[in-house]
Formats: C-alpha cells, sequence, structure tokens
C-alpha cells in the first residue's frame, strides 16, 4: 500500500506517458491539492474505482450498500496530488436515510474541487436521476459510465457524447474493473478542476413562481451563512421544507458545518491511516 | 429589493410565506421534471441493439427466488460450504495442532534444561503459547477455506437473493426487508453487521436490526459450531455420514438463530419497538464473475488474518490467566478448578458444565474464542502431559469431563445466543449512541441463551436422553 506506480491495462504502448501517470497513494494523505468525491447508485463499482485509483483494498461486494460510510484514499495524477472520498451509494439525496446524508452533506459542505457520479450504463435511467440531483448542488461534475461490457453483453449501446450534451457536463465511459477509461476519466477531472472544461449543467427549471421564489431566498441564505455552497439549493430545500436544512440553519449550524466538515475530514484521514482499511 | 432579513427565523418565515404563492404539488412537479428529464435524457442516450430479453441472469432469478426452490436452495448451498469447511479443516488442523504442541514441549524442555525457573516456562509455553496455539490449530484451517467460499457468495451476487427470499418473513415480523441483507452482514461479522443497518431508514426497524443482529453466527463463531459438529455430532454417525451430519448440525445452528432474529424482531415489534413495517425496493444486482485475486484478498488477509489476530490477542492473556489459576493451590485443588467445581451447579443446569461457564467469562473480551479457553481450562486443570490432536479431543472431553451429546448441542446453541463480544457492543453503543439499547442487546441475547439453554438440557433429562 505505499507508493506504486501502476501499469493500468489500457490500448496505449508502454512508450505513452499516459502509463506513467498515475500514481496510487494508497492513504498517504498528508498532503493533498484537490478532493474528489465519488458518488452513484448502490453497486455500480464505486469502490471497485475507488481502490483502482488509490490502490487500496476497499471492501467490494456485489450488492448494494456495501459501503456505508465513508472510504478516502489518494493519488496522483500529472503531479497532482488528489484525495479521493469514496460516498455510501445513493438513489437520490432527497430522502432521509444515514447513508444519503453522509452522502449528501459531503457533496454539499465537503466542497470537494470535483464529483464523479459513476453511473450503470445498464441501468441509465434510473441512475440518472442522481446524476441530475447532484448537478442540481454542484457544476462540478464529472459521470463516469461504469459496466460498459455488462450493457454490451445485454445487447445495450451507450451514447456517451449523446448524455454529454444532454447533461451539460462530461461523459465517460469507463470500465473500472478493468481500468479501461480511468486515464480519460482522471484527465477530465483535472481539466474540470483547472477550468480547462466548462461545464453547463442541465438544470430543472420549474414554473417562474417557483424560479422567483428561488431567486429571492438564495441570497438571504448567502448572507445568513457566508461561505455556503450553492444557495440555490439549500433554497430550494427550504422551500421544499426539509427539516434536516430548516434546523440546520435555526441552529446556526449551517454556518459552522462548512468549517467543520473540513475539520472532521482531517481527522477522518488520520484515522484512516491508522486503521488501513475498512 | 431584497428585504434586510438577520436571523433564521425570519428566513424560515419567508421561505414559508413564499412556498404558499406556488401551487401545492411544487414539489411532486420537481421530482416529476426530474425523473422525466432522466427519462428523455436516457432514451436518447441508450440504444438497444439486440432483442435479447430472454437473457440468462433472469432464468437464474426465477430459480433461486423462487418461492418454492428459493429457501431449500439457499440452505443446500450453505450446506455446502459448510461441508466444504468440515471435510477440508480436518487433516490440516490435526497437521498445525501437532506441530505446534511438538513446538510447546520442545521449547519447554529446553527452557528446563537452560536452568530457567518452572514458573517461568510454565507460565511462558503452557500458558500464552498454549492459548495461541490452541487458537490457531482449531480456528484458522476453517476459516482459510469457509472465508473464500463466504466471499465468493458475495462477490457473485447471491447476497441480495438471499435477502429477497428472506423479505416477506422480515415483514410478519413486523421488520425492515433490508433486515435481511444486514443479518447477512452478520454472518460475517456482527460488528458490520450493525454498521449496515444504516441502510435501514426508520429509526424503529433499524434498531430491530441492530438488536437481533447477534442472532446469527459470525465468521469467528463459525469454527466454533464447525469443530463442536465435527467431533461431536458427527461422531454419533456412521463414518460415511460423519460429515454430513457435521454440516447439517451447524446448518440446523444457523437455521436456528435465523429463527431467533425472527422471534425476537417480531416480540420487540409486538412489546417495546410497536410498528408496521415500512415498503422499500431491493434492487437484484446482476451476477458478476468474482474476481479470483480480490477474494483471496478480502477473505485471507481481510477476514483469516484479522479474525485470527483479534483471537490470538485474547487468546494469549486467556492462556495466561488459565495458567495462573491453575497453578494456585486452594486445598487439593488448584484455583482454576474450584471456581469450576463452584460454577458447576449453574454449568449442569443449563446442559453445560462449571469449566465452559469459568472459560466464557475468562473470555468475555472475543467470546467467539470460549471453545479454545475452554480446552486451556481443561487441559490446565487436568494436568494433562500428553498432547491431544482433534482426534483425542473427543477422548479427553467425553471420557475424562464427562461430555455427552447434550453438552455439545448446547455449547453450539449457547455459543450462537450468547451476547455479542465487546466490539460489537461498543459499536452498537456507537450507532445508537445510547448505552440502555447496548446493554438491552446484551439482555436479550443472553437472556435468550439461558432460557434456550436450560430448556434443552431439562427436555432432555426429562426424556432420558442425557
Amino acid at each position: 500500500m505505499t507508493n506504486n506506480k501502476k501499469q493500468l491495462p489500457t490500448e496505449h504502448c508502454e512508450t505513452c506517458p499516459a502509463f506513467t501517470e498515475l500514481e496510487q497513494m494508497g492513504i498517504k494523505l498528508d498532503k493533498y491539492d484537490r478532493v474528489v468525491a465519488l458518488a452513484g447508485n448502490p453497486n455500480t463499482g464505486k469502490s471497485t474505482l475507488f481502490n483502482a485509483l488509490t490502490g487500496l483494498k476497499q471492501h467490494t461486494g456485489n450488492w448494494p450498500g456495501k459501503t456505508v460510510t465513508r472510504a478516502e484514499g489518494g493519488y496522483q495524477f500529472n503531479g497532482v496530488r488528489y484525495k479521493i472520498v469514496d460516498l455510501p451509494g445513493t438513489y437520490s439525496l432527497l430522502s432521509a436515510s444515514q447513508d444519503e446524508e453522509v452522502a449528501r452533506d459531503f457533496i454539499l459542505f465537503g466542497r470537494p474541487d470535483c464529483t464523479i457520479v459513476v453511473t450503470d450504463a445498464t441501468a441509465l435511467e434510473r441512475n440518472l436521476n442522481l446524476v441530475l440531483q447532484v448537478m442540481e448542488i454542484t457544476d462540478k461534475v464529472v459521470v463516469a459510465v461504469n459496466l460498459m461490457d455488462e450493457a454490451r453483453r445485454k445487447g445495450l449501446e451507450v451514447d456517451i457524447r449523446s448524455l454529454s450534451r444532454d447533461l451539460g457536463i462530461p461523459a465517460i465511459s469507463v470500465t473500472a474493473r478493468t481500468g479501461e477509461g480511468i486515464h480519460t476519466l482522471l484527465g477530465t477531472v483535472a481539466d474540470i478542476i483547472k477550468g480547462g472544461v466548462e461545464t453547463n449543467p442541465m438544470r430543472v427549471q420549474g414554473t417562474a413562481e417557483f424560479q422567483h421564489a428561488v431567486n429571492e431566498l438564495a441570497p438571504m441564505i448567502e448572507k445568513m451563512a457566508p461561505g455556503v455552497p450553492n444557495a440555490r439549493w439549500l433554497a430550494i430545500r427550504l422551500l421544499d421544507g426539509d427539516a434536516k436544512v430548516q434546523q440546520a440553519l435555526m441552529s446556526g449550524e449551517l454556518a459552522q458545518r462548512v468549517a467543520r466538515q473540513q475539520k472532521a475530514d482531517v481527522q477522518f484521514s488520520r484515522k484512516m491511516s491508522v486503521e488501513g482499511r475498512q | 429589493m431584497t428585504e434586510q432579513i438577520s436571523n433564521p427565523k425570519d428566513l424560515l418565515a419567508k421561505a414559508e410565506s413564499l412556498r404558499g404563492s406556488l401551487s401545492s404539488g411544487f414539489r411532486d412537479e420537481i421530482v416529476k421534471s426530474l425523473y422525466s428529464e432522466a427519462e428523455s435524457i436516457a432514451k436518447r442516450a441508450v440504444k438497444t441493439a439486440t432483442d435479447k430479453r430472454y437473457d440468462f441472469d433472469q432464468k437464474v432469478d426465477r430459480l433461486v427466488t423462487s418461492p418454492i426452490f428459493g429457501l431449500p436452495i439457499m440452505l443446500i448451498l450453505l450446506a455446502l460450504v459448510i461441508w466444504i469447511t468440515v471435510i477440508g479443516a480436518n487433516v490440516p488442523s490435526q497437521m498445525i495442532a501437532t506441530a505446534l504442541f511438538w513446538f510447546e514441549e520442545l521449547a519447554a524442555n529446553l527452557f528446563t534444561a537452560w536452568g530457567i525457573p518452572w514458573w517461568v516456562t510454565g507460565f511462558i509455553w503452557h500458558g500464552v503459547y498454549r492459548g495461541l496455539a490452541w487458537v490457531v490449530a482449531v480456528m484458522l484451517p476453517p476459516m482459510a477455506i469457509f472465508f473464500p467460499a463466504f466471499t465468493i457468495m458475495e462477490d457473485l451476487g447471491y447476497l441480495p437473493r438471499v435477502a429477497f427470499n428472506l423479505d416477506w418473513m422480515f415483514k410478519k415480523a413486523g421488520a425492515h426487508g433490508k433486515q435481511a441483507l444486514t443479518m447477512a452482514m452478520g454472518f460475517g461479522c456482527n460488528a458490520a453487521g450493525v454498521i449496515a443497518t444504516r441502510v435501514i431508514d426508520s429509526p424503529r426497524e433499524r434498531l430491530i436490526a441492530i438488536l437481533t443482529n447477534n442472532f446469527v453466527p459470525c465468521n469467528g463463531r463459525f469454527p466454533t459450531l464447525i469443530m463442536l459438529g465435527t467431533v461431536f455430532v458427527a461422531a454419533a454417525f456412521p463414518p460415511v455420514f460423519a460429515s454430513f451430519a457435521a454440516a447439517g448440525s451447524v446448518v440446523g445452528v444457523v437455521v436456528i438463530g435465523v429463527g431467533f432474529t425472527f422471534l425476537m424482531s417480531w416480540i420487540l415489534t409486538k412489546t417495546v419497538l410497536k410498528g408496521e413495517a415500512s415498503a422499500f425496493t431491493l434492487e437484484l444486482p446482476p451476477y458478476r464473475r468474482p474476481n479470483i485475486g480480490r477474494i483471496l484478498y478480502t477473505s485471507l488477509i481481510d477476514r483469516t488474518i484479522f479474525v485470527l489476530w483479534r483471537a490470538m490477542q485474547t487468546a494469549a492473556p486467556a492462556g495466561a490467566v488459565i495458567w495462573i489459576l491453575g497453578n494456585i493451590p486452594v486445598g487439593d485443588i488448584n484455583l482454576a478448578q474450584a471456581i469450576a467445581d463452584w460454577l458447576n451447579p449453574f454449568g449442569l443446569l443449563l446442559g453445560l458444565d462449571g469449566v465452559i461457564i469459568l472459560a466464557y467469562i475468562i473470555a468475555i473480551p472475543a467470546n467467539e474464542i470460549v471453545v479454545p479457553t475452554m480446552l486451556m481450562v481443561y487441559l490446565g486443570t487436568g494436568m494433562m502431559t500428553d498432547l491431544p490432536g482433534l482426534t483425542e479431543l473427543k477422548h479427553l472431553l467425553v471420557v475424562e469431563h464427562g461430555w455427552t451429546m447434550l453438552t455439545a448441542i448446547n455449547l453450539m446453541l449457547f455459543s450462537l445466543l450468547h451476547n455479542p463480544c465487546a466490539t460489537t457492543i461498543m459499536t452498537i453503543y456507537k450507532e445508537t449512541k445510547s448505552w440502555k439499547w447496548a446493554t438491552v442487546s446484551v439482555v436479550i441475547t443472553l437472556g435468550t441463551a439461558f432460557l434456550v439453554t436450560f430448556l434443552t438440557a431439562a427436555i432432555a433429562r426429562i426424556l432420558g436422553w442425557a
């Protein structure tokens, strides 16, 4: 689990610089430059992708709900060190079970520099529900369409370009198990963070009254809790009567939340480096 | 144009009033537009190249989740895994025991020859080392076979099917169907099973899943059950059927454990945790080809070494305690014997004996090693000089310590039902943030263990079987 350069089985030949671009850093997380979150429906291969990137041996199992807590690891790509956070798999971010809350809180307050939403190519429609919800929260999103091999076996063909165009964010086809497409994915993540790739996430418009209400609430939230990421999304949650968000606001917790989450991240990293694995 | 709002109360009020301006179904509309958007994007992006409706996964699923064959197939698979473990673990266990105890003898003789005081030799080699040796010999081979087999099932995608098969029973018991999944996790490790209950939304149903998780034997307790089944239950059958009888008895214990999970869930639902079962959707993932390298890593490094290391950490001090107790004279006998004698009436009442109860108390931090501890107490108090392998084990227990089939069966039941290990209790506390529920989990399980073993012992005696 030390720094080891891994040759990912791609079609590139050995002279290609891509071979040495990825360095798995396991749990060495003392210093990192960027934070990347891994979200997605249950059992889409998030942990498999996580292991492929970090060289860690996070437990994976073929059933939904295997990961209920966050796991963290590191990788280095083109000289930049990334911390990657494997979130519990969720179907949506709207309900209140604990695993969904872990995922939601991290995307919202943990302020990842980029979020990868891993999707199952064989059940794209259901997976896109979550993608759209994540896109409501943050602009910095990339969709990794995983399990392309399984889809092909089932006679499904996924048009990545059409998907990317419709969503307004990059979509990359990957096979986490073999490592196929991972370099392209990481390159895209780097580009999004650098601002080299502009995302224009499609967002649900709603009625004119709805837009008006959101536009009125959002600036107030920003004023109340300075530095809060995506006030627009919080405004929608408030309009929706989300008890958790209301509570966070009333207790003044919302403002402290960002700072606390970041502090928790540091502690968590330390804990992970002691325990090593799940 | 924005009004000056400075406290959260006003903000909430503002949100409240703005909500009033929206049509009543706006929430549903947002969700609906989210879903219809997802649908249309997916429709544009996904093309069905061929019409492969009848695919292999579905055929298999129709069989393994069928109302008629689902449960029997499950039991047969479990029995198969255990049977392979039983027949595979016997010889390596014997070899490891022989090698390790040969080394104990050798090392102890060397110490004596070097003039090291007897109590140092005794403490290190007949105490600490012997404890470790027993744990390794009894637990390592079954684990090295059982865990990979278990992990293959997990990787293949069979666990959600198990949950699917059991879902209706949990619902009948007033519990959440996903409890079937967390129960399946419990077979791996009860502490992990307790953490896994986070997938259950309702606090009531989650609590039920937490409190009853310990009724399925974890990886740490399986070796004990397999050993008892192999040494005692199997011996009552002709050699041809012995391994099947051993596997059958372990499966029987597992079924009893699952039965108690339902029973206790139902009792909790009817008493302190009243409520209706909530509905949920369970996704059956496609079957996937297990990744052999990862299976070996997960099962051998993460599970086998982890469980073994944990057991050894407890076994070493337990061995030391037993050696000390065994060497403090009390009248004609030693202290361990005296305590065991004192506990004996209570043990007999449960169809066990004083030594087993003493071993159980010593091994409380990791009670999955109760059998190795018990063996150490027998050996330590009996002043045995020859060192038995697994086949001589039965002779030791039956001839010298009066074990019967009832003792073996009740010990299996006891190790199935007794309280969670210290790690699991701590996990329950962390997950519920309440000492009350952590205590309840101990009371429920231990109470059940005492009651059940007491009843089986009483019935067996009344019927003249023991």
